[in-house]
């Protein structure tokens, strides 16, 4: 197991760097420079303090030494202040909001396993009765989805028509004047919109792959064996079929984890949530570049470290994938 | 090309409705001046936010100006971005596959070492980089998406060209002294037409999918032009006074994306009998 771990670590060496290249790429997209575009926004701006600003991010140094200072400064997370007005060091923003993005993900990923699997199971032992026709319906419906307008409606619903649920923040302002429970219940409300959606994206996916893999593993020789040693049909399915098509769900895991991080950026848009996505979103529209810049930097790294979890998850289930 | 094509995809009713849906939308776009009752382009003040009637079908936004006329001409848009950025991610999706799938080695481990980078970034906040940094334009946002959504269909291209270089008649070609880029062009590709046209498919919904999120966002389609999405960013402006704003826009979308994954589905079950979806 060590040795599969240390394998799986050094072979993200090799895309670390290709992750770094790519936003190094990003940032030289800009017509002219970086720094151009920030003092063309400030009339103010000297010849003085362009120089200093061009010495700050090294741009009067030739490109391959740019990246090389630039990557120095990412490997300890150094992302520079952001161009906000509140100038604080990027990575500091980030962490205060990464908690928030990271714990409705894992929130959406629960829902999504609660309700996809049971799903996706039911359909595939009950394959063609009227249970597996509406579920294959709901993820037709479910791919071609615009999230973020099931959002719009959920909110005037819900929020406006019948008025249940709250629908901006993740607190009420009497927030810290409330009795633990009812702070906890007031939680509950403002989560329950926003980690609905953000699981609805990943649902019909995951049932669909659910439901291809039991019909998969219940084809094998080992259900047939365990039917005909006369096992009920209850324990063939539930013991032996599910524990073996639930081994890839590992995978998809982890490959979900840049689509929900992505969808972040939407859902803590829309409603009101303090998270990364949302940070990510007013620094793309107020062109807080070193802000954009750490953002996708970090969201790709995440991505990495849901991969390598999936992975190191997957051997521990399947002793098959260490040996390998 | 393909034997039997047609008449399973004729059986396949969902895939038939699929189709309709495509082509109903093809046409409205192509006769969008024909059709549209208003220009969608038209500011009415007097007229604000009036809900559906006989003389505003879908009814107005917060300008005056009508719903119905700015979703046709947004389908439009919608198309287009769809067509053009599916366009763009086959160009390098099958350009990179190829040389990936035919070359094997060092190339291909390049190759598919990059997509595996790109695969990293959450799509969403790679466009929205790029955007950052460049403006906000259609075209921009067209060639963006198209840029971050090429990954699926190289692996695509590369697996098929994988089984399809060891089979006798590519042997056969390279026998007879065929050059590697007829032998790619001419024997391998038109093999692997059938997967990559259900990618594309598929793309063009994806891509609409994409263009809406971000119009919604503000980020996409700048007004005045319409799009489905920067329609329904008025509707949250509006959320609690014209639920027709929110509703219309998004369930074209709804019916777009729903047609086209439907019609790719539908190729693919037809072109592969034994593929079960």
């Amino acid at each position: 197991m060590a040795g599969y771990l240390i394998k799986r670590i050094v072979f993200m060496i090799p895309i670390l760097l290709g992750i770094t290249v790519i936003c190094f790429a990003v940032m030289h997209l800009a017509p002219g420079s970086p720094t151009d575009l920030q003092t063309q926004m400030n009339p103010r701006a000297s010849a003085e303090l362009k120089e200093r600003l061009k010495a700050m991010y090294d741009l009067d140094k030739p490109i391959h030494v740019q990246y090389w200072l630039w990557l120095k400064r990412i490997v300890v997370l150094d992302f520079g202040r952001s161009f906000s007005p509140d100038r604080r060091p990027v990575v500091e923003k980030i962490k205060e909001r990464l908690p928030i993005t990271i714990a409705l993900n894992l929130l959406s990923l629960l829902a999504i396993l609660a309700v996809a699997i049971p799903l996706g199971v039911m359909a595939a032992v009950h394959r063609g009765s009227i249970f597996d026709n509406i579920t294959s319906v709901f993820v037709f419906v479910g791919f071609a989805m615009p999230t973020f307008w099931l959002a719009l409606l959920l909110m005037i619903f819900f929020g406006i028509y019948l008025g249940w649920l709250p629908i901006s923040g993740i607190r009420s302002l009497n927030y810290e004047y409330l009795p633990p429970l009812a702070a906890l219940w007031d939680l509950i409300k403002h989560l329950i919109l926003p980690v609905f959606l953000s699981a609805f994206g990943g649902l019909a996916g995951f049932s669909r792959f659910m439901r291809a893999n039991m019909l998969e593993v219940i084809r094998q020789d080992y259900i047939m064996t365990a039917r005909a040693k006369g096992l009920t049909e209850k324990r063939v399915i539930y013991r032996h079929a599910l524990r073996n098509a639930l081994l890839p769900v590992i995978t998809i895991l982890g490959l979900s984890v840049p689509g929900l991080i992505g969808g972040s950026v939407v859902f803590e848009t829309i409603f009101a949530i303090p998270g990364m996505g949302q940070l990510f979103y007013m620094a793309v529209m107020a062109r807080d570049y070193p802000t954009v810049m750490g953002i996708l930097f970090m969201g790709a790294v995440l991505t990495l470290i849901g991969n390598l979890l999936a992975d190191i998850a997957y051997a521990w289930a399947d002793p098959r994938i260490r040996v390998r | 090309m393909f034997p039997g094509f047609w008449s399973r995809f004729k059986r396949n009713k969902m895939a038939v409705a699929g189709s309709m849906v495509v082509i109903s939308l093809f046409l409205l776009s192509a006769l969008a001046p024909v059709i549209a009752p208003y220009d969608p382009e038209q500011i009415d003040l007097t007229n604000v936010l009036a809900p559906p009637s006989s003389s505003h079908w879908l009814g107005t936004d917060q300008l005056g100006r009508d719903v119905l006329s700015r979703m046709i001409w947004g389908g439009r848009i919608s198309l287009q971005v769809g067509f053009v950025s599916t366009g763009v991610a086959l160009i390098i999706g099958v350009i990179l596959g190829s040389l990936a799938g035919y070359y094997g080695g060092w190339v291909d481990a390049v190759i598919m070492r990059f997509v595996d980078i790109m695969l990293c970034f959450p799509t969403f906040f790679l466009i929205l980089a790029v955007i950052a940094f460049l403006e906000p334009s259609i075209w921009n946002i067209m060639v963006v998406i198209g840029l971050t959504g090429w990954m699926g269909i190289t692996r695509l291209v590369r697996a098929d060209f994988i089984s399809l270089r060891e089979r006798d008649f590519v042997l056969a070609a390279k026998a007879i002294g065929a050059s590697n880029l007829r032998i790619v062009f001419s024997h391998i590709l038109p093999n692997a037409m059938a997967s990559i046209l259900v990618a594309a498919t598929l793309g063009v919904a994806g891509a609409i999918l994409t263009e809406s999120a971000l119009s919604f966002l503000g980020i996409g389609v700048q007004p005045p032009t319409p799009s489905w999405g920067n329609i329904l960013t008025a509707g949250k402006d509006n959320i609690d006074v014209a639920w027709w704003l929110s509703l219309f826009p998004g369930l074209a979308i709804l019916i777009t994306v729903l047609g086209y994954n439907l019609l790719g589905e539908g190729i693919r079950d037809a072109l592969d009998p034994r593929i079960e979806s």
